[in-house]
């Protein structure tokens, strides 16, 4: 998606695929897709497309990369080579590893990993088609995939994106706004809580801004883990 | 372990291991192109952390998206000098994490005029290649590598170009610059707000939250690490602390 000199990327008050500034895109959540795997789900936001799956808690090998007190999480956020305009080349960029680290981070907070010393929680993230937020639909879809794998968790972690763009603050960037926002915010936290476990941002932002998009994201992030709790329950009532 | 109890201990107290108040910095120490070939660099020592930032420039294609920029590349080596924990081989993810910190915050601030470092439209532009290396790890160094990479671009001269080569060593002035971010880690230990961390401090730290700020107050990038989560009221007040802080290092420009 380019990056585009002088574009206009809200009229009247309207975003260029119609959205309202504060409104999501269309969002679909399905949990337990992979049946080898011991917990998994897919979160569509618009056409980002994500896919996670978790395995464990399994006993990690090699031995000396085992913590005696703790389990210990691997994550791997990978694109697949067709989920962007221009293909992506396979195998871990810097900005997958990234990434990789980031989301690992948003999960610490949350899981119980005293409980399973020597072992390892793996997260496996493909995004299937990037169409801008892929790391923030990467967490929700992460979230349903532990909680269907069983393992115990302190709360659901709920993520989206903020940002600003043409002056005006939106939710829910797209791959068109994220590479032409003056800023954008992905941020991840408990459902409960309100913890933040993921922060980053990149553009240029006010700190008066920044707060008030913080309590925008809250409040969407309210109506992601209702359909997140909706998409567990309809794991288990079919 | 029980440096790590005493560490947070003294910190229950607002106290540190080695006396600092608890938004205190160590002594920082700047050494301004000390890389004859380089197209300019600094050193950055902040206590015992030592930075070296080089800057080289190339002849690059740019970007289809933006064919009249230059480029913008950062890279962090975490050498095996540095630390006993640092092994050779490729990028690991922390040196990975930390050059995109680095490169966020000058880009994200605008900081080069990239428009000027155009020579054919869509074809030729010059590439700023930011190049990292750890010298000796004691903490932050998100913050040493950041200052060592500004003050490196503020004293980076453009080589001369000439019959499709750069001619080494003859420069055709200073690299445009418009913005001076300076980043400021702040990290939460315990309930308490604490900058610029030690090696030995880091290793007990809840949370950090990175933050670049502008000259003109603008925060530029953010970026959150650490095991435990922060609620709104802490980012709030650790962002005013990173800009508080950034005044005082601005100062060093």
């Amino acid at each position: 998606m380019a990056k585009i000199k002088g574009i206009e990327l809200i009229k009247d008050g309207k975003r260029l695929d119609g959205r309202k500034p504060l409104q999501i895109r269309d969002v679909e959540m399905k949990v337990g897709i992979i049946p080898n795997a011991n917990g998994s789900a897919m979160v569509r936001f618009g056409k980002t497309i994500a896919v996670a799956a978790v395995y464990g808690p399994r006993l990690l090998l090699p031995k000396h990369l085992q913590e005696g007190d703790k389990a210990i999480i691997q994550c791997r956020y990978n694109m697949a080579p067709f989920s962007t305009d221009d293909r992506v080349k396979p195998g871990s960029s810097r900005r997958e590893i990234e990434i990789s680290k980031v989301i690992r981070q948003a999960f610490e907070p949350v899981l119980f990993l005293e409980n399973y010393p020597k072992t390892t929680i793996d997260i496996y993230i493909e995004i299937i088609q990037a169409d801008g937020s892929t790391r923030v639909t990467s967490i929700n879809a992460a979230s349903l995939a532990l909680a269907d794998a069983g393992v115990p968790m302190k709360d659901l972690v709920v993520a989206l994106s903020g940002g600003k763009i043409n002056g005006t603050l939106i939710l829910d960037l797209n791959g068109l706004e994220d590479n032409n926002s003056e800023a954008d915010m992905p941020m991840a936290f408990t459902a409960n809580k309100k913890e933040i476990t993921l922060l980053q941002m990149d553009g240029e932002l006010k700190q008066e801004e920044i707060k008030k998009l913080m309590t925008e994201m809250f409040k969407a992030g309210e109506e992601i883990y209702k359909m997140q709790i909706k998409a567990l329950k309809d794991r288990y009532s079919e | 372990m029980l440096r790590a109890n005493y560490i947070l201990k003294l910190l229950e107290k607002n106290e540190r291991i080695d006396g600092r108040k608890l938004d205190e910095f160590r002594q920082i120490n700047i050494e301004k192109n000390i890389i004859e070939k380089a197209e300019g660099s600094a050193r950055v020592k902040i206590g015992k952390t030592d930075v070296i930032a080089g800057i080289k420039m190339e002849i690059e294609t740019p970007f289809p998206d933006t064919p009249n920029e230059g480029m913008l590349k950062t890279n962090a080596e975490f050498a095996p000098i540095a630390h006993p924990d640092f092994l050779p081989g490729p990028p690991s993810e922390d040196a990975t994490e930390l050059a995109r910190v680095v490169d966020r915050g000058i880009r994200e601030s605008n900081s080069i005029d990239l428009e000027k470092l155009c020579l054919v439209e869509g074809q030729k532009v010059w590439g700023v290649f930011i190049d990292i290396h750890i010298i000796n790890h004691d903490g932050n160094l998100i913050d040493a590598s950041s200052l060592a990479s500004l003050i490196a671009l503020m004293n980076t001269r453009i080589p001369k170009y000439e019959d499709e080569k750069i001619i080494r060593g003859e420069y055709i002035g200073k690299l445009p610059m418009l913005h001076t971010p300076i980043n400021v880690t702040v990290s939460k230990i315990l309930d308490k707000y604490v900058v610029d961390l030690t090696k030995e401090e880091e290793d007990v730290l809840d949370a950090w939250l990175s933050v670049a700020v502008r000259e003109d107050g603008y925060i530029c990038s953010m970026q959150k690490g650490g095991a435990k989560g922060l609620n709104v009221k802490n980012i709030d007040e650790m962002i005013n602390l990173a800009a508080k802080k950034s005044k005082e290092l601005r100062k060093l420009l």
